[in-house]
C-alpha cells in the first residue's frame, strides 16, 4: 500500500516536473525583441525572462534606463531616481539580459508567424513577438516663442531645472544671483492647440510642485509662483503634495495661463497673465521662469512609426487594441506595447504596465504554440 | 476753459511690482491655514451676505494674497460673521478667524498710517 502510494506520489512528481521542464523548453525556444532599454523595456524583459522566455533588448543610446538617468528626486515620495536606475541595472545583471547598445531599428519584416528585425549593425535578430518601449520625448520649450526659452538667458524648462538639482552645483540666475522670485508655467506643450498637443501630459503638474518645493528647500527666502490652468493632480499622493506645497512652503497657485515672457535690462523677466479667479489681468517680476514642458512621442516611436505598420492615435503615440481590454497590445499581432511609446504616464504607472505587458506577451505566445 | 473729456485710468492690473504684503503678513502669522486655499468658492456659494449683496469672500481672500489690499475695509464689513463659510471649507480652513484677522489687520495698518 506504502509502496503504490510512494510510486504514485513520485508519478505525480514527474508528470509535474516533465510538465515544468516542457513548459521552460517550450518557452526558451521563443525570442522576444525589447525596442528600448528605457525603465519600461527592461521591466518588461525581465518579467519574460523570468517566465523562461529569451528576450534580446535593443538601445538607441549608449546607456539603458532612458529618462530615469536625467532624474534628481522622483515624486511623491522624493525617492532619488538613481534608486531605480539601480534597479534596473541589477534586474539586468541578474537575468543576464542581451542588450544592443547604440543600436537601431532600421527594418521589421514578418514571415509567417515569425518577425525579423533588422538593426542598424545590420544584425538580423529574428523573434515570436516584438515589445515596443521607444518612450517619449519633452516637449521643445522653443517652439512657445512667447515664453523666450533660449531667448532670455534665466528661462528654462523643467528637464533644466532636474539636471541642475542633480548636478549638485548652485543654482543662479544667468547673473549669478540666487533667485529670489521664481515662476512655474505650467501646459508649456499640452492641451495646446498652437504646439498641435490637444492632450494633457499629467505629469508636469505635480513635476511643478515637485520642482518648487525643491527650490524653496534650497532657497527658504524664495517665494515660488505656479501659473496653471487646471491643477491636475490625480493620485492621492499628488493632491498631499499641492497640499504641503501651500501649506509647508508658501508655494502661490495663480490659475490663469501665461501669455508671455520679456526681459527687463538687468536680466530679470517681467511675466503676463489673466489671475482668472480675480478677473484681473497681472504682472510680475521674476528672477527664474521655469517651464514645465510637456511628453511627446520619442524619436524611436516616430522611427518605428516609418519602418512598421504600427498605428499611432490622433497625439501620435502608439494606439492599443483596446483602451479597456487590451492596453497593451498594438494594432499588430504579435506586436506589444509598453511604456510611455502608449501615452504619458508616471513611473510607478509605467512599471505595472511594463508588467501587464510581459502577461499579454506571455499569453500571445502560449495561445500561438497550442496551435 | 475747456473741459475735455479725457481722464486717466487707474490700471487694472495686479502688479506685483506694487505687492503690499502687510495684511497678508498679519493673517498668515495667526492663522496659517490661510495659505492653503484652493479658490474652491464653497464660501461664497454658502455665504448669507454674498447670497444678499455683492460681496465675494473668496476673491477678497485672494485679493489679499495679491497683495492688493486697497478699498478692502467696506468690503470685509459686510460679512456677518455667521460662519457658514468655515463649516463647508473642504480644506478646513478657519475662515471666520481669518475674516475677524483681516478686520483686525486692517485697523492695525490704519493706526500705524495715523
Amino acid at each position: 500500500m506504502v509502496n503504490i502510494l510512494v510510486n504514485l506520489s513520485s508519478l505525480i512528481v514527474c508528470t509535474l516536473v516533465f510538465n515544468e521542464i516542457e513548459k521552460c523548453n517550450m518557452n526558451t525556444q521563443k525570442t522576444i525583441v525589447t525596442i528600448g532599454a528605457g525603465i519600461a523595456g527592461v521591466e518588461s524583459s525581465v518579467a519574460l525572462s523570468k517566465l523562461g522566455y529569451r528576450v534580446i533588448l535593443v538601445e538607441k543610446d549608449k546607456n539603458i534606463g532612458g529618462k530615469i538617468n536625467n532624474y534628481y528626486h522622483l515624486f511623491p515620495n522624493n525617492r532619488p531616481a538613481v534608486d531605480i536606475k539601480n534597479y534596473i541595472d541589477e534586474q539586468c545583471r541578474i537575468h543576464d539580459l542581451t542588450i544592443y547598445k547604440n543600436t537601431e531599428i532600421e527594418k521589421i519584416q514578418k514571415k509567417g508567424e515569425r518577425f525579423s528585425v533588422t538593426t542598424s549593425n545590420d544584425d538580423i535578430l529574428k523573434a515570436d513577438a516584438l515589445l515596443v518601449a521607444t518612450g517619449f520625448e519633452y516637449f521643445n520649450g522653443q517652439q512657445k516663442e512667447e515664453y523666450g526659452y533660449k531667448i532670455y538667458d534665466n528661462v528654462i524648462t523643467s528637464v533644466d531645472l532636474e539636471e541642475k538639482l542633480k548636478s549638485g552645483k548652485p543654482i543662479t540666475t544667468v547673473q549669478g544671483k540666487e533667485p529670489k522670485r521664481i515662476a512655474f508655467v505650467h501646459c508649456v506643450g499640452s492641451r495646446d492647440e498652437k504646439s498641435g498637443n490637444h492632450y494633457c501630459s499629467r505629469l508636469c503638474c505635480v513635476t511643478g510642485v515637485k520642482q518648487a518645493m525643491e527650490l524653496n528647500n534650497r532657497f527658504p527666502n524664495s517665494l515660488s509662483y505656479c501659473f496653471y490652468i487646471d491643477l491636475r493632480m490625480y493620485s492621492m499622493e499628488y493632491e498631499s503634495l499641492y497640499r504641503s506645497a501651500q501649506e509647508k512652503y508658501g508655494i502661490q497657485f495663480i490659475r490663469g495661463k501665461v501669455s508671455e515672457v520679456s526681459e527687463n535690462k538687468e536680466g530679470s523677466l517681467q511675466i503676463k497673465a489673466e489671475d482668472t479667479l480675480t478677473g484681473r489681468p497681472l504682472k510680475m517680476e521674476v528672477d527664474l521662469v521655469v517651464l514645465l514642458v510637456g511628453m511627446v512621442p520619442g524619436s524611436g516611436t516616430e522611427k518605428l512609426k516609418s519602418v512598421s505598420a504600427l498605428e499611432a492615435n490622433k497625439h501620435g503615440f502608439l494606439q492599443s487594441a483596446d483602451w479597456q481590454l487590451h492596453k497593451n497590445s498594438s494594432s499588430q499581432p504579435g506586436i506589444f506595447l509598453t511604456g510611455t511609446c502608449n501615452g504619458p504616464m508616471s513611473i510607478d504607472e509605467t512599471m505595472e504596465h511594463a508588467r501587464s505587458a510581459a502577461l499579454e506577451v506571455h499569453s500571445y505566445l502560449q495561445n500561438h504554440s497550442e496551435k | 476753459m475747456n473741459k475735455f473729456g479725457f481722464t486717466t485710468q487707474e490700471s487694472r492690473t495686479i502688479d506685483y511690482g506694487q505687492f503690499d504684503e502687510r495684511l497678508l503678513g498679519y493673517v498668515q502669522r495667526h492663522e496659517p491655514s490661510f495659505f492653503i486655499c484652493m479658490s474652491c468658492g464653497a464660501c461664497t456659494a454658502t455665504c448669507s451676505a454674498g447670497n444678499l449683496i455683492d460681496f465675494n469672500i473668496r476673491r477678497l481672500s485672494l485679493l489679499i494674497r495679491r497683495g492688493e489690499i486697497l478699498h478692502l475695509s467696506n468690503e470685509i464689513d459686510k460679512c456677518m460673521l455667521c460662519g457658514k463659510c468655515t463649516l463647508v471649507c473642504p480644506r478646513g480652513i478657519n475662515t471666520r478667524n481669518v475674516i475677524m484677522l483681516i478686520k483686525k489687520g486692517i485697523s492695525e495698518i490704519k493706526q500705524l498710517q495715523n
